[in-house]
């Protein structure tokens, strides 16, 4: 009797429990839904502040598309969004819980800028080729780091991931005012811009990185779902003793998968520098390594989810964009907009995986 | 199975209507761009004169600005240019959407400033100007891209000869006035500057430099100390420049930095300071003396007005107090007895052809930077001024 009264103060009053799988069906109509209370809700901000939601939303989704050159602006914003999100898939999948990619995106940066600065000479196709496997190793070796130290002596990645961006992102800082300093900028701090030598190639009218991120997203998948690799990180990512049960080198799982999401991130760093910015600058990544968790978790690890969801993301954005300048708003407005729109996304997602479950009262 | 197939039909109409929506954008503006290459084939066979006389329609002109900050902070740097941008629209007539404004722009930020111009070229802007120093490359390349657009950049030192020039303008002229407002209030004699940048940076030195002359053309005793934030705008860092000042023993804080933190510091201290861009009496009412400012409307309008009637030629500006482009703003009621009639008789000479960097002038290091007779080219004003003059000093 005193036994199961004890059991009942223990229990919380709220507990969250997994949810048994529901359908595609059911979950798309779940995200649907999710998607109309968010636009709802935005709705009652616009109109609190002043402004037609009608017009404010209509000017969104025009603003992303309304002409060649805005649709090439929402490609770009999704080019390293995508790419990100692929590398950060394969550490998820391991359930290593990668929060780095921000630090891999800028490591990929620096390592094929050194290249882009200091050896332009080279012929345009090599240098951008070397350009290309330098990010990949600059972000391989950032992911490499923590999968190191969490199989050698077991830290914890999420936090090791996280103190690695600020140390990429000071790295830079320091390249800016110290050796890689532009001579010419008369006591600005700032990196040369590259010569049209080390630019990526434009395929119709915006950096080849797109290109680059479609073949990723049919690697990323057919990584994930046929090879034996691929396997071996899903069992991984289950549980560790399977995998060791079965035979599998756990630690070298780890580090590979690793070495290979910080090197696509890296990627994305190198088409930022050498497609977008032209030159190495501390917004390089620009937290879009942040926003690629969310889109890889929205997207249930799937690649080519992700590339739905990445386009969907960069339409908001560039939306939010054009509706600032278009209705005078403030850049915190727009923050706000779309801070209701992901809460409410995210909501529902959380409720399509677990549930709520109220404590019992107490029977006599 | 019925709903699996619904849902998939609209998602599948919503998909086609987006594509159907997008290629027809892309023909009306492929059929656009055919029509401005023709006509610029003919404009080729015309003389080259006759290119720069077209101008725009008057309903079809638009402006773009890409500001560091927000023009709503009310106070600084961003507030002043928007300013200009404010009276350039009242001067042309233009109206709300013919100007499109690019907020919070970081200028480190080479993807972000490319992204924000290109929205502006999106929204069919014919001008745009940058007013931060960081957007020069950038602009550079865009230039480069869009030849019909006109990029206009403030502070830098690129420009294109045709459609991408730089304004600036000879703030040193007000702050020479600023440092008398100083000099004849200063206590201690001894006088704080808060700087953006160090000795490497052209325009902060020079202004420094002026400043000082200013204080010793009225106060030869007083002392000029310099403290560098290496940023443009960070009201935390500024704000700590000044207190490090203060507590050296500087009555007077200048600044050339964006934000109002150290007139408020110099306020918390019950003394006095010179602020800088926009009157900032409003923001340290009994603290602040006067700020040099800008009124960037002169180049705005004149520079939007040329684009509009098609007599753009390209050339930089650097416009001076002799333009109205700097001033100071109106003394308060802080400023020591006879300052005003001080001001006045300084910006007589200076709109009357009085250099200031000009004479025999030594750097704080003992070398002559200036011979007697002689004066310092524009050019190493806006380039090379890299010393500081004799009575200031670093801290």
């Amino acid at each position: 009797m005193s036994n199961s009264e004890d059991k009942i103060k223990r229990e919380p009053l709220l507990r969250v429990a997994k949810k048994a799988e529901i359908s595609v069906s059911k979950t798309m109509g779940l995200t649907l839904l999710a998607l109309a209370l968010a636009i709802v809700a935005g709705g009652i901000f616009l109109l609190v502040i002043g402004q037609n939601p009608f017009k404010v939303y209509g000017t969104i989704v025009h603003g992303a598309w309304r002409s060649k050159l805005a649709i090439q602006g929402t490609i770009k914003i999704a080019i390293p969004l995508l790419i990100a999100s692929l590398g950060i898939t394969l550490a998820f999948q391991m359930k290593f819980w990668n929060i780095g990619a921000e630090g891999q995106i800028i490591m990929g940066g620096i390592f094929a800028s050194y290249f882009a600065l200091f050896f332009d000479q080279l012929p345009h196709t090599i240098l951008l080729l070397i350009m290309f496997l330098a990010g990949m190793v600059g972000g391989g070796l950032w992911g490499l780091i923590p999968a190191y130290f969490k199989t050698k002596f077991g830290t914890n990645e999420t936090l090791f991931t996280l103190m690695l961006n600020y140390i990429a992102l000071y790295t830079i800082k320091f390249l800016t005012e110290g050796p890689w300093h532009d001579p010419e900028s008369s006591g600005f701090p700032k990196i040369a811009s590259f010569t049209p030598n080390a630019r990526l190639d434009k395929i119709f009218g915006v950096h080849a990185g797109w290109l680059i991120g479609l073949i990723l997203v049919l690697v990323v998948y057919i990584y994930i779902r046929f090879t034996k690799h691929g396997y071996e990180i899903s069992v991984v990512g289950e549980s560790v003793n399977t995998a060791r049960y079965a035979g599998m080198n756990v630690k070298k799982i780890m580090m590979r998968t690793m070495f290979l999401s910080g090197a696509i991130c890296g990627i994305a760093g190198m088409t930022q520098v050498s497609g977008a910015a032209y030159t190495l600058g501390e917004g390089v990544a620009g937290g879009v390594g942040f926003t690629a968790i969310t889109v890889a978790w929205l997207s249930k690890l799937n690649p080519v989810v992700i590339l739905i969801v990445t386009v969907l993301f960069s339409m908001l954005e560039k939306g939010c964009s054009v509706m600032q300048s278009a209705f005078g708003l403030s850049a915190a407005t727009s923050g706000i907009l779309q801070g209701i729109i992901l809460f409410f996304v995210l909501a529902f997602d959380f409720f399509t995986r677990y549930r709520f479950i109220l404590r019992k009262g107490r029977k006599a | 199975m019925f709903k699996k197939l619904l849902s998939m039909i609209v998602v599948a109409t919503m998909v086609l209507s987006l594509a159907a929506c997008g290629t027809k954008k892309e023909a009306t503006t492929e059929t656009t761009a055919t029509e401005t290459t023709a006509t610029d084939a003919v404009a080729t066979e015309a003389p080259a004169a006759e290119q720069t006389t077209k101008g725009i329609p008057m309903e079809d002109f638009k402006v773009g600005v890409i500001h560091i900050g927000d023009p709503a902070d009310g106070a600084g740097y961003t507030f002043a240019h928007d300013q200009g941008i404010v009276a350039m629209q009242a001067a042309l007539g233009l109206s709300d959407d013919q100007v499109i404004r690019k907020n919070n722009v970081n200028d480190t930020d080479a993807v972000a400033i490319r992204t924000a111009i290109e929205e502006c070229i999106e929204e069919g802007a014919d001008i745009i100007f940058g007013t931060s120093w960081g957007y020069m490359d950038t602009m550079e390349q865009l230039a480069a891209e869009y030849p019909d657009v006109v990029f206009s950049h403030a502070s830098g030192y690129k420009s294109n000869g045709t459609n991408f020039n730089n304004y600036f303008g000879r703030i040193y002229q007000a702050r020479y006035l600023a440092g008398i407002a100083a000099g004849m209030k200063t206590q201690s004699d001894m006088i704080g500057f808060v700087a953006a940048m160090g000795i490497d940076n052209s325009e902060v030195t020079g202004g420094i430099n002026a400043f000082a002359m200013g204080v010793e053309s009225v106060n030869p005793d007083a002392k000029v100390y310099v403290k560098v934030t290496n940023t443009w705008f960070d009201p935390t860092l500024e704000g700590q420049a000044a207190e490090a000042l203060l507590d050296l023993g500087c009555d007077v804080i200048a600044q050339h930095a964006d934000t109002t933190a150290p007139q408020m510091a110099a306020q918390n201290r019950g003394v006095w300071g010179c602020g800088y861009n926009s009157d900032m009496t409003k923001d340290a009412p009994s603290a602040h003396l006067t700020a040099p400012i800008w009124n960037w409307g002169v180049y705005y309008t004149m520079a939007a007005k040329a684009v509009l009637e098609g007599t753009w030629t390209g050339e930089n500006y650097y416009g001076g107090m002799a333009e109205g482009l700097v001033d100071i703003s109106p003394l308060s009621a802080n400023c020591a007895e006879g300052t005003q009639e001080a001001i006045d008789a300084a910006k007589q000479k200076i709109i009357g052809g009085f250099k200031i960097f000009e004479g025999d002038l030594y750097d704080n290091q003992g070398n002559q930077v200036c011979k007697a007779g002689e004066f310092i080219s524009d050019a190493d004003i806006t380039g090379a001024m890299n010393w500081y003059y004799k009575t200031v000093e670093v801290k």
